[in-house]
């Protein structure tokens, strides 16, 4: 593996018989879908109100059966990753601060009530201004349920995410914009999703942007991210959200078609994102130069200060 | 109620136990007494009823548990040196160390290189109960606390199995149990505490190595100990996890190591990130104002 071969190059930090320091996450396949199910509803509702303020109404209606079915998932896709998911109340028992997953477990259930109100109302008609209040708080929750999810894998010593913390939000928040653009442009009629097509090749830009910078700001941390299944899967979702923004947001302002393989390959390019951000943190755990190389440098540092 | 409801400091206090709070409780953990037996690995398992967690064969010394984790709650490390083992070590050409290698050399054939030294090093991990524990910060369900000894304990009847609190640990401490879905780790024999009785693993080690006490006089203890090993010509004696000014605040549960951390598997500066989640949440704050400026730049490109 290219980890190893890396290595070779940098003199290995001594450890115990080359055992990882930390625990990898035992987190499964249903957490990063969520990350992306959670961020592209906040992303929907926040475009569902928008195209409501514009009044690109057949835009708003689908915006807001995307944020509705993506949050409806969500709960599911958590519980099903418990350990004891008879428990999964005990998310409710307190409210703690210190804790991002006790954050988000009030946030995502506040933003899950007022979308389900919301689209309620915009698919009865009935309640118009419970309708509207309810669209604006999930709108306004959905922003921070779009970059929470990096918060809570920063908050961990995995040292991919945690040394990533400061650009990880903006990775996941333009991430979960795209994902809302593309979702929203394939399920619209073109002439309505102009919109949803540019958030998609915007939320492409940030995203792409956020993780270069990362990369580059982390040098040899970021390993994980470029090698091993990691690695393939950051490769994969490069060239996905990419070619499908150009697609869907240049290309296909006059073509259908283009327009629409473009958008389902930045939601495809951005669930591979998340898969490879999740992966490379097992990868960091389970090398333990990461963890050591680092905490030894510092404590150099301080001897020398 | 009088307490505060938004509060990220966990430090260990068991000030809000009142009347109920005990002094603070630990483990000092002199590793250069210890004699790789395991003691400790047994009694533990036997007292908290951990389940059996076979390995097998691991080659690396005598060390066949591996790591700590839910079904390991202390882990004796062994690591072989070709280092000269200092004070302890018999003078070379001593009559025993002559007549030892007489004999080796006379049944085995092997001609052992003494010129180099050998030593071996063994040493008890267990969970640090850390003064800012991140286990404890980041569980959403309450299920970990801070007991009235300053120890940090899962309950089990709340613990959901969220797993958060498994990468949150500097140390690779906690764990969840497969077939339970739990996380599990030490809890420094809280029904013992309770009864006045010293935790499983220090009342069987046999050398003194484990040696539970309060959390004060331990440390005081271990910093005397290390001074008497300078002075008898041990200089890579030195305290982990002793200095309440490291990134966790100092661990309840601290070492006297014979040679750097990350030798014996422990990191060598842990931090409990939680001393980092505000300027985290400042990013994701931003992140958020950017996406509702990326969703409202898509309406000006164009006619809605």
């Amino acid at each position: 593996m290219s980890a190893v071969a890396v290595r070779d190059q940098r003199p290995a930090p001594r450890s115990y018989y080359g055992r990882p320091v930390l625990k990898q996450p035992v987190w499964t396949w249903e957490i990063p879908l969520y990350f992306i199910s959670g961020g592209v509803s906040g992303g929907s509702a926040g475009l569902a109100f928008a195209a409501g303020v514009a009044g690109n109404e057949i835009l708003a209606k689908r915006a807001q059966l995307a944020a509705f079915g993506a949050i409806a998932v969500s709960p599911a896709l958590l519980i099903s990753d418990l350990g004891r998911p008879e428990r999964f109340l005990n998310m409710l028992r307190v409210f703690k601060p210190s804790s991002p997953m006790s954050v988000g477990s009030w946030l995502l259930a506040a933003n899950g009530a007022a979308t389900a109100i919301a689209t309620l109302g915009v698919f009865t008609g009935k309640a118009p201004r419970l309708t509207r209040a309810s669209g604006a708080a999930a709108a306004a929750l959905g922003m921070p349920l779009t970059t929470y999810t990096a918060v809570l894998i920063a908050n961990t010593a995995v040292p991919l995410w945690h040394e990533g913390r400061h650009e990880l939000p903006f990775v996941f928040g333009g991430s979960s914009a795209a994902g809302a653009g593309a979702l929203a442009a394939l399920i619209t009629p073109h002439e309505h999703a102009g919109p949803a097509r540019r958030l998609a090749a915007i939320g492409t830009v940030i995203e792409g942007a956020a993780s270069q910078l990362m990369e580059r700001r982390l040098g040899h941390l970021a390993e994980p991210l470029r090698s091993g299944h990691a690695g393939r899967l950051a490769g994969a979702a490069k060239i996905l959200t990419t070619s499908g923004a150009v697609l869907t947001g240049v290309l296909g302002a006059r073509r259908p078609r283009t327009a629409r393989a473009g958008a389902a390959m930045v939601l495809a390019g951005e669930v591979v994102e998340r898969w490879s951000v999740f992966r490379a943190g097992f990868q960091s755990a389970a090398d333990p130069a990461y963890t050591i190389g680092p905490q030894r440098a510092r404590r150099s540092d301080d001897a020398c200060a | 109620m009088s307490h505060t409801v938004i509060n990220l400091d966990t430090r260990a206090s068991a000030e809000s136990y009142g009347a109920e709070a005990k002094p603070r409780v630990g483990f000092f953990t002199d590793t250069s007494l210890c004699i790789g037996c395991k003691a400790c690995e047994v009694a533990c398992k036997e007292w908290n009823a951990v389940p059996a967690s076979p390995g097998g064969f691991t080659g690396e010394s005598y060390d066949n548990t591996g790591a700590l984790g839910a079904n390991s709650w202390r882990h004796v490390a062994f690591i072989e040196q070709r280092r000269r083992l200092g004070v302890e070590e018999a003078g070379p050409g001593s009559l025993v160390q002559t007549a030892a290698l007489e004999d080796l050399r006379s049944r085995t054939a092997i001609e052992p290189r003494v010129e180099d030294g050998f030593r071996w090093l063994m040493s008890s991990d267990v969970c640090k109960h850390c003064t800012e524990a991140a286990c404890l910060d980041v569980c959403p369900t309450g299920a970990l606390f801070r007991t009235e000894f300053g120890t940090v304990v899962v309950q089990e009847d709340v613990c959901n199995g969220c797993g958060y609190c498994i990468p949150a640990c500097p140390f690779g401490v906690i764990d969840q149990r497969h077939d339970d879905g739990r996380a599990w780790k030490c809890t420094l024999c809280y029904d013992r505490l309770k009864d006045d009785q010293e935790p499983a693993c220090a009342q069987a080690c046999p050398t003194a190595s484990i040696q539970f006490g309060e959390h004060e006089q331990l440390r005081a203890r271990a910093r005397e100990r290390v001074k008497d090993l300078h002075d008898q010509g041990v200089p890579d004696a030195r305290l982990y996890g002793e200095d309440p000014g490291d990134g966790v605040g100092g661990f309840g549960a601290f070492f006297l190591l014979l040679d750097e951390p990350e030798v014996y598997g422990l990191p060598p500066d842990p931090l409990v990130t939680t001393r980092h989640l505000a300027g985290t949440w400042r990013a994701a704050g931003l992140a958020a104002v950017a996406v509702a400026g990326a969703i409202a730049g898509a309406f000006l490109g164009g006619r809605g």
